[in-house]
């Protein structure tokens, strides 16, 4: 059984997704409880497969139906690719939990959908993650994004629209990276990620291999919502369902983001053709981080703000890859699981406040810290984290960052990290000093009780009253499978950023190219 | 006479600039057209270029299907077409057919929420609401 780990972390999810549907017929807690445990049971997969793999001390190479590469599909788990399962399982298990309340009052038909789309979409992150074959890797990607369109376009009428948007520029996406694939396939006759590898180097630098580079390139920062592609993500983040949207936001982008530096610095030396994209794609990610952020500052909604500084935050871990020395590399990894922590909790807190208050407007947060204190004081660590307060994870992310873009003499990127800091404590102190703006609090009225004659306190200050779900009894801020997942990772952004070293030193640093310069 | 117009088409430059074509057409046509719909076809016209870009890759003058002929030793490759591209894209026309299923779905809904496929129109009506 444990020899067979790697594809059963895939498999667990890609199964039980295809079965939800028809458990969901038979009882609802049943099925929920089986995805729970599927989920559960790909995390125990993952976590067991990257001990093993830290203990042996080399990548894990499993050979699909025991056919040897490069004729068979092969899956390698190395310490990089172990720490991205265990991350997309582990956002996985929190979004289920999380999506618990939300599911209540639907149809079992669309428990059901749910539960299948989650699935698959988990499994095709997976894949993505495991797999050491080039064609494959974009199986899994269509897999993954199919079931996210169709997830994305749950969130109502607007949703739709977004949807079917991501849907078209996602195709393109997946298009042009199938065709840098079909160049690589041209020029080395592999699809084998190790196998292409060695053939490649001497391949590079010609025409098609231009053509290959720039192709991947372009489709992957696509789907890792680059600026200027990241069109389609702001539309796509607003409209989304919070459960969906935390697990979307938290890996999705990073796990094209791990796909693009496999292929850039596993597959392909960092050298000529490669090199030059990748500056390219530095100067562009540079050019993001203060769009996203000046952006973000520019929104009202808070859904989009987030949305805008998601757009900000991917581009640090491209301009890590595009400075490509260690401390850059290490930084562009600790802010994969950095930042999918800190986003994944943030929109999973901007859900709970639009589930207790019904509101998404900034405006209309006053004094919400006295209404939910223990969900505000964790946003409050995760923004912390965000702008890069010294014991969270989000500042070593960039500590590694600045360091590596300054051993590299990029002077540039060091003043835009700099300044984008900034930036970020700009738009998260907007809504920090709104929440705790609690002097100004206005009393809380009942749950759609708006039309009785508002005190008259309430009508100086702009934006609605804030209102009580009823049913919560007072007792908790917020219903206990909500809640849980908060302060799970929450607990979590202090502890990673407490023990980043241990993080770094026992795993990222396996985590990083052979080749490096 | 015509084997040989054929065998010349075929093995020569002329499929890639159509296939470089087809594929334009189809970037063109996702980048210019406003009607949703169109989009969509757009994108289909793009991915059969890229698996006809696979399929012309794996071709060979001269050679056959990869099915053993009786006569031949396993080992004599020469005699086949390279079928992994054929069996690459048998997944990619897979995928794009399901691609293309999620896409009309969506239209569907679309259309009944917002009563076009005009990307503007939509766009306007969604601004009213």
């Amino acid at each position: 059984m444990t020899a067979h780990l790697p594809i059963l972390m895939a498999i667990i999810p890609l199964l039980v997704g295809m079965a939800a549907p028809l458990l969901v017929l038979l009882s609802a807690p049943l099925a929920r409880g089986v995805v729970l445990l599927a989920a559960l049971a790909t995390l125990g997969c993952s976590a067991a497969t990257l001990i093993r793999v830290l203990d042996a001390g080399r990548a894990w190479h499993y050979y699909l139906a025991g056919w040897p590469p490069p004729w068979g599909i092969e899956y390698v788990i190395d310490p990089l690719s172990g720490v991205m399962t265990t991350l997309v399982s582990f956002f996985a298990l929190a979004a289920l939990i999380y999506a618990g309340p939300y599911l209540e009052a639907r149809r079992a038909l669309e428990k059901g959908t749910f539960y299948a789309l989650f699935l698959l979409t988990v499994g095709g992150l997976m894949g993505m993650c495991v797999t050491g074959d080039l064609f494959n890797l974009f199986v899994f990607l269509e897999i993954c994004s199919l079931a996210a369109y169709a997830l994305i376009a749950a969130g109502g009428r607007r949703s739709l629209v977004a949807a079917l948007r991501y849907l078209i520029i996602g195709s393109v996406a997946a298009s042009m990276y199938l065709l840098g694939i079909g160049y690589l396939y041209v020029m080395t006759g592999s699809l084998n990620m190790a196998d292409v590898a060695t053939l490649l180097p001497p391949l590079l630098d010609s025409p098609a291999g231009i053509l290959a580079v720039v192709l991947i390139a372009a489709g992957l920062a696509i789907k890792v919502a680059l600026f200027p592609l990241h069109g389609w993500l702001p539309d796509t983040y607003s409209y989304t369902p919070a459960p969906v949207l935390g697990f979307i936001a938290a890996v999705m982008t990073k796990v094209s983001a791990y796909a693009l530096y496999r292929i850039f610095y596993f597959v392909a030396e960092a050298a000529g053709p490669v090199s030059a994209t990748l500056e390219v794609l530095g100067w562009l990610a540079a050019a993001g981080i203060l769009f996203g952020s000046i952006m973000a500052i520019a929104q009202r909604d808070f859904w989009r703000m987030l949305a805008y500084s998601s757009v900000g935050q991917v581009a640090y871990i491209i301009l890590g890859l595009a400075i490509g020395n260690s401390l850059a590399l290490i930084g562009a990894v600790l802010h994969i699981i950095s930042h999918a922590v800190v986003k994944g909790l943030l929109f999973f807190i901007a859900g709970s406040i639009k589930w207790q208050t019904g509101t998404r407007r900034i405006a209309d947060f006053a004094g919400l810290a006295r209404q939910m204190p223990l969900t505000m004081g964790i946003f409050l660590v995760a923004a912390m984290s965000m702008i890069g307060v010294p014991p969270l994870i989000g500042f070593f992310g960039k500590w590694y960052l600045v360091l590596g873009s300054i051993e590299a003499g990029a002077w540039g990127f060091v003043a835009v990290l700099i300044i984008s800091t900034l930036l970020t404590a700009v738009y998260f102190f907007r809504v920090i000093e709104r929440v705790y703006e609690l002097d100004k609090l206005r009393p809380e009225i009942e749950y759609g009780s708006e039309a009785q004659g508002l005190p008259s306190e309430t009508s100086e200050t702009a934006g609605r009253p804030l209102r009580v779900r009823p049913g919560t009894g007072g007792r908790l801020e917020l219903p206990a499978t909500m809640l849980v997942p908060v302060i799970l990772l929450g607990v979590s952004v202090i502890l990673l950023g407490i023990y980043n070293e241990l993080l770094v030193t026992n795993v990222i640093q396996y985590a990083l190219p052979w080749r490096l310069p | 006479m015509f084997d040989g117009v054929v065998a010349y088409y075929l093995t020569g430059y002329t499929n890639w600039w159509l296939i470089a074509i087809l594929l334009l057409i189809g970037f063109w046509g996702i980048v210019t057209q406003q009607n949703l719909l169109k989009k969509v076809m757009a994108l289909n016209v793009m991915q059969v270029a890229v698996i006809l870009f696979f399929l012309n890759a794996g071709q060979k003058a001269g050679t056959t299907l990869g099915v053993l002929r009786a006569s031949e030793k396993v080992g004599d490759v020469s005699a086949y077409v390279n079928p992994l591209p054929h069996a690459l894209m048998l997944t990619a026309i897979v995928v794009a057919l399901a691609i293309t299923g999620v896409a009309l779905a969506l239209l569907l809904r679309v259309y009944r929420s917002y009563g076009t496929l005009e990307e503007p129109e939509v766009f306007r009506r969604m601004q009213q609401q």
